[in-house]
């Protein structure tokens, strides 16, 4: 190959070139570094954050209970109802069975349509004049049967008193996972439907039945596109625990930090503490949703399963074939 | 109602299948015996692959019937009525046959050795490391031992669908269906997945391939049937229909393969050309 540019015999070398002055950049990070400082100095010296109270607030037994049940353990439960929920509410949305179709549409209408803080109140204050008898496993329509027979008694074989039922732990749970299931619906779908014809297809063809390629195949695949909404899902879920006063549910973080607050008349402090556990949880959420995320993206990026496989590409990508 | 001919494979009768109003077969008649390779060639839209995606209920037939060793696909005659099959039945006559697609359709979270033995495991139970012993042989059959622990993205098209070939044959199938496996490759990586499926035929697997090469046609197939706008227009050795058609349509389609074939041959010739004159 002949150049027919430089003087003849020099080739170019390394470039050495003075880079692009971004003076915007510069103006950028220098009001930005104002700013930075002139919030710390207010979190610092401002009296009214009084840290050691935050502190001390976030030592408090009942604010660690708090946050350790009704904001975490309420989180990771609602978040497994409405995740498995939203599975199934998915699969039936995409059957081809009508009716399946239909409860599955009706059910996310409804519980899209509904607040949480308004479905909570309800279900805290409602369930219990709804089942007054509490509510039986047996026989439906079991009292009009014995009528017609002329029988007395009873055919159920255990009762769950409502009040218990709906309200604290098991409530906050029914609730709060009931309309999460709901969205984890919407994200479910998205995710299975972007997963490629061909996929269930070639799975059906080895003979495995249609709930096993499901299973086995198009969820692994959908989970790509399903996590990252999931962690969004999640954050949000572990916000809205701070809404669990409506059941009333009280060994709850925000709830908790709330009555210091009152009872100190120190109320901005208290919240403070409650600010500080919510961004440590969702740092450690994020976190481990980015783990998730590289579980599920396997085979799709640049991943590889060993070393040895690594080692292997470069090889191939340094030989011709 | 007639009972299959025992010696045939696969035996279809009158096969017609719609899609709504639009009729794509109309009347479909074939067998195949065991032991060997018919390839379905014919023009686009002729039919082919719905035929083959009938075979393995990718479709549900419209009418007509299809046996494959003996059992007819789809439905059953019970007390002198047909019943649908039930999904599980259905599976399991799926396993029986293995199918190629012509996007390959590997399971991309999988690597290849995962790929081979999904379906022996969670289809037909055996153990892991019997599953694991069987697929080795399979990829090195294929020529991609070496390649078990790498997922589908980090394999060429011509690996992938050989890959997928072997997916297929870990179910020990009777019948091996082709659909357009080589469509979707590039040209360099053609040869390698046909000679993998020369081999195969060789050994002697029953197989019904869906191709648009003709040259793997005249060579490996035992019989080749020519289909247009839903009907099988010709059939025979690969001989007779090649080289000495009867029908009008089959003459026209060979003659426009015919072309093709020139057409690309006149530019490589060119190509070539071109080649020697920059290296003098």
């Amino acid at each position: 190959m002949s150049t027919s540019s430089g003087s003849d015999g020099e080739r170019p070398g390394l470039i050495n070139a003075v880079p692009v002055r971004h003076y915007g950049r510069w103006v950028a990070v220098a009001v930005i570094v104002l700013l930075l400082l002139m919030l710390l100095n207010m979190l610092i010296f401002n009296p009214v954050f009084d840290w050691p109270f935050v502190l001390e607030v976030m030592n408090q037994t009942p604010v660690i209970e708090g946050l350790l049940k009704g904001t975490l353990l309420v989180t990771v439960f609602t978040m497994i109802v409405g995740v498995l929920g939203g599975v199934v509410l998915a699969v039936m949305r995409l059957s081809d069975n009508p009716v399946l179709r239909w409860v599955s549409w009706a059910y996310t209408w409804f519980f899209r349509s509904i607040p949480r803080i308004v479905l909570l109140t309800i279900m805290g204050a409602g369930m219990g004049l709804i089942f007054r008898d509490g509510l039986s496993l047996g026989i439906p329509f079991d009292w009009k049967i014995i009528e017609w027979l002329g029988l007395s008694g009873d055919w159920r074989f255990a009762t769950l008193d409502a009040n218990t039922l709906f309200s604290g732990f098991v409530g906050a749970v029914i609730g709060l996972g009931a309309s999460e299931a709901a969205y984890m619906a919407e994200i479910a779908r998205a995710g299975i439907l972007s997963v490629d014809k061909g996929q269930s297809e070639a799975a059906q063809a080895l003979g495995m039945s249609r709930w096993k390629a499901m299973r086995r195949v198009v969820l692994p695949q959908a989970m790509r596109v399903i996590v990252p909404p999931t962690g969004n899902e999640t954050i949000a879920m572990m916000k809205d625990t701070s809404l669990l006063i409506a059941l009333p549910l009280t060994a709850e973080l925000f709830y908790q930090v709330g009555a210091i607050g009152s009872r100190t008349y120190q109320i901005l402090p208290s919240y403070l503490a409650a600010v500080v556990y919510y961004l440590l949880i969702t740092s450690v959420l994020m976190v481990g949703q980015s783990y998730l995320e590289r579980h599920f993206g396997r085979g799709f990026g640049t991943t590889v399963k060993s070393d040895k496989a690594q080692a292997e590409i470069g090889l191939m990508a340094g030989s011709a074939h | 109602m007639r009972r299959p001919n025992a010696d045939h494979l696969v035996e279809a009768v009158n096969v017609t299948k719609s899609f709504g109003s639009n009729v794509v077969l109309q009347g479909i008649d074939l067998t195949v015996d065991p032991g060997e390779v018919v390839c379905l060639l014919g023009p686009s839209g002729s039919g082919k692959t719905t035929f083959l995606r009938l075979i393995n209920q990718m479709e549900t037939l419209t009418g007509g019937r299809i046996w494959v060793g003996g059992e007819l696909i789809g439905i059953e005659e019970r007390k002198g009525k047909l019943h649908t099959r039930t999904d599980a039945d259905i599976a399991r006559q799926r396993s029986r046959i293995g199918m190629v697609f012509q996007r390959f359709n590997l399971f991309p979270h999988m690597t290849a050795m995962e790929n081979v033995i999904e379906a022996p495991v969670h289809v037909k139970g055996i153990s892991k490391r019997e599953a694991r012993q069987q697929a080795t042989e399979l990829l090195e059959l294929v020529g991609l031992a070496d390649r078990a622990r790498f997922y589908p993205s980090q394999l060429s098209g011509g690996q992938q669908q050989r890959v997928a070939i072997a997916r297929a044959l870990a179910m020990k199938p009777e019948l091996m269906l082709f659909d357009e496996p080589t469509s979707a490759l590039d040209p360099e990586l053609v040869g390698e997945v046909l000679g993998v499926m020369r081999g195969l035929a060789a050994e002697g697997t029953t197989m019904i391939v869906v191709t648009h090469e003709m040259g793997f046609a005249r060579e490996v197939a035992d019989r080749v049937v020519f289909m247009d706008q839903g009907v099988v227009v010709e059939e025979g050795s690969p001989d007779t229909v090649l080289l000495h058609p009867t029908e009008e349509r089959t003459r026209t389609f060979l003659r426009r393969v015919k072309q093709q074939a020139e057409a690309e041959a006149q530019h490589d010739v060119e190509l070539a050309k071109t080649l020697d004159a920059l290296e003098s």
